[in-house]
């Protein structure tokens, strides 16, 4: 029973990985005919493991895709603690394995990798968090996407499908990101229907279950009917949501089969752009060092829509997500206001969808979200 | 001498034979035994960076090996080394935070001795409760390690977390000054060094001394010892506490050369893994460096093995629990090959 159930899950994160390599393969080609000959080997590292329905996921998913590129290996070992184990376990993939390109996922390796970047100039660390600055290794990238953007697009079809008008935000951490998470889905929400309100509650940990089937059971009993979770893996908040009858929405990665009545859309991570650092590193081509970006440089995407979703809502969700591909829709624009009346953009002003800097000092939640930042003001 | 053949010869056979056995349990899994055992070599003794990992590995594995064979003299079967490490390196960041500003290398010490002293006070307690009430040491000591994981688990998560790390849950950091290095030219920690000095001076304590005589007295006959007027109480006491501290000096080593500070990072089954080392070496502290160094290896290689054959992380740790039951189950060997019974009888 359990081993089956594990076959399938790896299938299912095979075929997923299959179908979103493709497009990158095609477009890929002239570059890895160069790159025949030896294969480069491409080590991943977890914290957890790979079938999480979260964050490990996500990243499991990009593994794949980058080892369907030709003249590539991937090698992964999950489990690996954000200690000083994870300096050894990277060492060992370049000695040992000799990796020439590391994924070390998880946002806590970022120190280890500047320990002992500089040691091996032959090798590039890919890290998932925007943590790169002026200063640091040139063979050291840091990448990450706008998740903000895909949580409008699930507050659009949050706030088309929910009956009451009141929508849910899980989240880990008080943190800048988890915040522009909120407001996304709230102002996505809000921009459908204007009179939605969207509870918020921070549980203060990356994983625990026990605190998220709360927050969402308590949800629903007042009157929330579309939820979603941002936490290391939200298969608790998304099953919670699903027995107790009411919608959600994923996180991270494509969460669709744990919900199959009311799993609405999901905001995920498209880790599989790593492919293209891989390919700079095989031809000595060019890379960035921090990449961070939304639809717009492909660095997120939609989950698939459940059946739940009606074609009307969907062709709305997904006009949405053109205009954030053309940057013709900026998540925060004014008027706006926060959810303590403070008005924070002037009408006309608008915020760019890459303006880093604004998004990394967002520390307010916006009008229509009930609850606290956490944060001291 | 023929005693110590007869040692040799069984230890290897077990040895041997858990390595078959795991090979089934590999060609069951459809992989070549062959195969895994060629990277196991090579993540575990095959190269300078192997045996540097393999060395890293070993040297907490002497020390807590040690928190089982000291006691064991005495004839208790202590297995509460995962708890007597929790407890030194809880205790070494709580000595190393309070005594900020002293000269680097007296921080250290103070800092490790803390580590040993809370180690040795934790096994200690067993050893009281058996000479006191006749509590079971091996049931309490095995409840002592979950009672120290809780209280790290509960500390780190509140008293003494650190809140400016937001992304990990771990204690305060010891100052930067009492971090030791590696020892030059051979990347591994002091640790190491501590190591196999505790396993001397272990092997030197339990021959060559008195206390050594008298808790070896306890351990073969305790009535025997209490009859001709040995302190028995003190010298379950000694065993537990000597036994303790070398594994909460473990923890310390931890602390100072490799973490900075507490949090679920110190309980990775080093205390357990002593347990196999020490009943590896019969309890015999030199032939625990040995062993640890060996044990070592089997762990270092793990995450390779799991690389290159996509094999689960728990892998290793089945081969080291083939391993310990065989060696285990050759104890029923002694005294019954033919070859040895001879010379005993003879000696």
């Amino acid at each position: 029973m359990a081993g089956s159930s594990f076959d399938s899950r790896r299938r299912f994160l095979n075929e997923a990985g299959r179908f979103a390599s493709a497009a990158g393969l095609a477009a890929a080609w002239p570059a890895l005919v160069r790159a025949q000959g030896k294969p480069t080997t491409v080590g991943f590292l977890y914290t957890g493991v790979r079938q999480d329905y979260g964050w490990n996921q996500a990243h499991t998913v990009a593994a794949r895709q980058i080892g369907k590129l030709s003249g590539v290996k991937v090698l992964e070992q999950e489990n690996v603690p954000e200690t000083a184990e994870a300096e050894k376990v990277m060492e060992s993939m370049i000695r040992l394995d000799g990796a020439r390109v590391l994924f070390p996922t998880s946002f806590g390796y970022w120190p280890f990798i500047l320990k002992i970047a500089r040691r091996y100039p032959e090798v590039l660390f890919v890290h998932a968090g925007g943590l790169w600055k002026e200063g640091d290794p040139a063979n050291t990238i840091g990448y990450r996407g706008y998740m903000e953007e895909p949580h409008y697009l699930c507050g659009i079809a949050a706030g088309r499908m929910s009956k009451t008008g009141k929508i849910g935000f899980i989240g880990a951490k008080p943190l800048y990101f988890i915040f522009n998470n909120c407001n996304g889905f709230v102002l996505g929400a809000r921009s459908v229907n204007p009179k939605a309100t969207c509870q918020v509650v921070i549980t203060g940990d990356w994983n625990n279950p026990v605190k998220e089937a709360e927050a969402v059971n308590s949800m629903v009993d007042q009157g929330v009917d579309v939820i979603v979770g941002n936490c290391d893996s939200p298969k608790v908040v998304i099953e919670t949501a699903e027995r107790r009858g009411v919608y959600s929405c994923g996180y991270h990665t494509d969460l669709s089969a744990l919900a199959p009545k009311g799993f609405l859309t999901g905001a995920e991570w498209n880790w599989g752009k790593g492919a293209e650092f891989v390919r700079a590193w095989q031809t000595k081509g060019s890379y960035p060092n921090l990449l961070r970006g939304g639809f717009k440089r492909d660095m997120v995407k939609l989950s698939p829509f459940g059946k739940a979703v009606p074609q009307a809502v969907r062709a709305e969700v997904l006009k949405a997500r053109q205009a954030f591909a053309d940057d013709s829709l900026a998540l925060y624009h004014g008027p706006l206001r926060d959810n303590e009346g403070n008005m924070v953009l002037t009408a006309g002003q608008r915020i760019d969808n890459e303006d880093n800097k604004y998004k990394l000092g967002v520390k307010f939640l916006v009008e229509g979200a009930i609850g606290k930042t956490g944060l001291a003001r | 001498m023929r005693a110590r053949v007869e040692t040799a010869l069984i230890t290897a056979g077990a040895l041997a034979l858990a390595f078959a056995l795991f090979g089934l349990f590999l060609l069951a899994n459809r992989l070549n035994p062959l195969e895994v055992y060629a990277i196991l070599w090579l993540g575990g003794f095959g190269t300078s960076f192997s045996l540097q990992a393999t060395l890293t590995q070993a040297a907490p594995l002497m020390l807590t090996a040690l928190c089982v064979a000291i006691p064991a003299r005495a004839g208790l079967l202590v297995i509460g080394g995962e708890g007597a490490l929790v407890a030194g390196g809880v205790c070494a960041v709580l000595a190393g935070v309070a005594a900020a500003g002293l000269p680097a290398a007296v921080g250290t010490a103070l800092v490790c001795a803390a580590g040993a002293a809370a180690g040795g006070a934790w096994i200690a307690m067993a050893g009281a409760l058996k000479h006191l009430r006749g509590v079971n040491e091996t049931i309490s000591t095995l409840l002592l390690n979950y009672i120290a994981i809780a209280l790290l688990n509960h500390l780190v998560s509140g008293p003494i977390r650190d809140h400016a790390v937001s992304l990990k849950v771990t204690s305060w950091s010891i100052p930067q000054p009492y971090m030791v290095d590696a020892i030059p030219g051979i990347g591994v920690h002091w640790g190491l060094a501590l190591g196999v000095l505790a396993c001397l001076a272990a092997y030197v304590l339990l021959r060559y001394s008195v206390p050594g005589f008298a808790i070896a007295v306890l351990g073969g006959n305790a009535r025997a010892a209490q009859l001709v007027g040995l302190p028995i109480g003190r010298l379950t006491l000694l065993a537990c506490g000597l036994g303790g501290a070398a594994a909460g000096l473990a923890g310390a080593v931890e602390i100072v050369a490799v973490h900075g500070a507490a949090s679920g990072s110190l309980v990775v089954g080093f205390g357990y893994a002593g347990i196999l080392v020490a009943f590896l070496a019969r309890q015999n502290p030199l032939a625990i460096v040995f062993f640890a160094f060996l044990v070592g290896g089997i762990s270092a290689s793990g995450g390779l093995m799991q690389r290159r054959f996509d094999m689960p992380d728990a892998a290793t740790q089945v081969l080291q629990g083939m391993i310990f039951l065989c060696v285990l189950g050759s104890n029923a060997l002694y005294g019954r090959v033919r070859m040895f019974r001879v010379a005993r009888a003879g000696a």
